[in-house]
């Protein structure tokens, strides 16, 4: 096997001084939530493991994924991880085409065979053999399976990957499917990283981890990383202290929306989407959603097209007509019930007036 | 009914009893109330967690309105849970009554008294039929409406405060992190939770109406027997 730089190496070659990657480490070991003396180990790390390689496919998706990596609050993670991604396989941004860039693929495989990560964005649709999604006159379906039977973990880009996303939602023609609900995938582990897109930051910081200690970061039930999706934007939104008070945007660019208040009863997703936004942040820390005067829409939710509209609370119940929603269904059942108790009522007491003539008169 | 309906047999209460029985022992008819007000608190405060009261003027820190509605819905909650788990104990010690609440009624015999009762609800029959516990019908009642649907209540509740006690907690880790993994993702919990909600209304509807028309039309007591415990027969015929 070819000797592998280690990312120290490819960060000297691209002309990093030794300070500004011992500020990485830093900045990094911040990130991840660790203690400073984590900082250290980072860079540890980083200048004796061999770099690791990764193959980065595209299925069905829209390139959002990878338009939030290049945008890395930390520049070093930015050109670090990306030169070492596009070394070898990113139909998006790598120089090669065509056979050369398939190339790279079967030569990865041979390579570094159960060594490489393989990360995905997008998915595999199944419907019409796979034919709505064909990468070098193959379906993306056959790639994904054949690159997965010889990596060893596989990272699930954003919520396409990681749940489906718009491709998946009702009716989903073209079946698209999340890759660990993929037939025929390799039984690997998966960490779903989802969001549309992820946040960069929690992006680099997942790969980071995973070059630094040598194992998948701690997943919770549903295959994410504990330390990015173990709280909702709720917890830590910083308009959560008008939510608490109960002061709400009744409507958008109302007095209310003015001052900054909870978005919550214009229907932001916020309590119930597990992402990192209200810590972390975009853009390099300048703002989220619900800093920009909007509430959260949930995209790093499962399904998160298919429950109604943006801006309602309550999910929509498209069993019970298009438009209705749990406060409906409800209410309207209770009413009909609360109606026939009524009627009911009536027709009891008459029963009873009746039959109380009938014993007076007999 | 027959007359072959004299029992003893706890899953079978038609009865040709004369006089009072003593049905519901105090901690049963404790339980009721708490449970009733408990309830009450839930659902009035259950709906303004999801759609909350007009926004309150000034500035934050002078108000916690949505931090007491949601205390009084997490305690009140609580006192569900612990409610039900004291009534499954009594189950266990109370009199054979106090078993009813959690007996499915599957036997023939009990099909044959929930078609009676029906056909009395639906002015079919002259009479109800007498009973020392539940009648048949009530019975059904109880056991997928209102046992179902608290059990649902108290899992789904759980797994929702779960996510705001988070990751570690007890809540989160018996409830929340098979709830939501189960149900999809948070918000379909939040639906069906509020579904939920209305599913216990309308069995409140039916079941307070029920009782005030079973007290004045019935052969026997409702409303004072789970004030007292003692029920009445109004007439000695079986």
């Amino acid at each position: 096997m070819a000797k592998i730089e280690t990312f120290y190496e490819v960060m000297r070659r691209q002309g990093i001084t030794r300070r500004s990657f011992l500020k990485y480490c830093s900045l990094t070991a911040a990130s991840l939530g660790l203690s400073p003396s984590f900082a250290p180990k980072i860079a540890h790390a980083m200048e004796t493991k061999p770099r690791l390689p990764v193959l980065w496919l595209h299925g069905l998706e829209c390139t959002c994924c990878s338009e939030s990596f290049i945008r890395s609050a930390h520049p070093l993670a930015k050109d670090v991880i990306l030169s070492m991604l596009s070394l070898d396989y990113d139909d998006t941004i790598m120089a090669a085409a065509g056979h050369q860039a398939e190339a790279i693929i079967e030569e990865t495989i041979t390579k570094y065979d159960g060594q490489f990560l393989l990360a995905v964005e997008g998915n595999a649709p199944l419907n019409q053999d796979g034919m709505s999604m064909i990468i070098a006159g193959k379906p993306f379906s056959e790639q994904l399976n054949r690159v997965s039977q010889h990596c060893k973990a596989i990272i699930s880009w954003g919520s396409c990957a990681s749940w489906g996303c718009v491709q998946a939602a009702a009716p989903n023609p073209t079946r698209a499917v999340p890759t660990h609900k993929h037939p025929g995938i390799a039984n690997k582990p998966i960490i779903k990283v989802p969001g549309c897109p992820p946040i960069a930051e929690v992006m680099t910081a997942v790969i980071a981890y995973m070059i630094t200690f040598e194992k998948i970061p701690e997943l919770d039930r549903q295959g994410r990383p504990k330390m990015f999706y173990s709280q909702r934007i709720h917890d830590k939104c910083y308009r959560r202290p008008h939510f608490d008070a109960g002061q709400f945007v009744e409507e958008f660019d109302d007095e209310y929306a003015r001052k900054g208040y909870c978005l919550y009863k214009v229907g932001c997703k916020g309590p119930t989407t597990y992402n990192a936004c209200s810590t972390i942040r975009w853009n390099e820390g300048t703002s989220f959603p619900i800093q920009a005067g909007h509430g959260c829409i949930g995209c790093s939710e499962d399904g998160f097209w298919d429950k109604g509209s943006f801006y309602d609370r309550l999910s929509g119940i498209h069993q019970f007509g298009i438009e209705s929603n749990a406060d409906e269904v409800g209410g309207t059942a209770a009413a009909i019930v609360g109606g026939a108790v009524a009627v009911h009522a009536a027709a009891s007491a008459i029963q009873r007036a009746t039959s109380k003539t009938d014993q007076g008169d007999s | 009914m027959s007359d072959s309906s004299i029992s003893t047999d706890m899953s079978h209460e038609i009865t040709k009893h004369t006089e009072a029985v003593y049905v519901y022992e105090a901690p049963v008819r404790i339980w009721h109330w708490v449970n009733a007000l408990a309830i009450t608190v839930l659902c009035v405060t259950g709906y303004f967690i999801g759609a909350p009261l007009p926004t309150m003027p000034g500035d934050p820190s002078s108000s916690y309105l949505m931090g007491y509605i949601r205390f009084a819905h997490f305690a009140s909650g609580y006192v569900l849970a612990v409610g039900m788990i004291g009534r499954i104990y009594w189950a266990f010690v109370g009199n054979h009554h106090a078993k009813q609440l959690f007996i499915p009624p599957i036997t023939k015999e009990h099909i044959k008294g929930m078609i009676h009762e029906a056909r009395w609800y639906a002015f079919m029959e002259k009479e109800s039929v007498k009973c020392v516990g539940h009648n048949p019908l009530a019975q059904a009642a109880m056991f997928t409406m209102f046992v179902f649907g608290t059990f649902f209540m108290i899992i789904t509740g759980f797994a929702l405060y779960g996510e705001g006690a988070g990751m570690g907690s007890w809540q989160y880790e018996y409830f929340s992190a098979w709830v939501i993994p189960m149900f999809g993702a948070s918000q379909d919990v939040h639906t069906f939770h509020h579904l939920g909600m209305w599913f216990l209304i309308i069995f409140i509807i039916a079941h307070v109406y029920a009782s005030i028309r079973e007290d004045i039309m019935s052969r026997q007591s409702m409303v004072s027997t789970m004030i007292s415990g003692w029920r009445m027969f109004k007439d000695n015929r079986p």
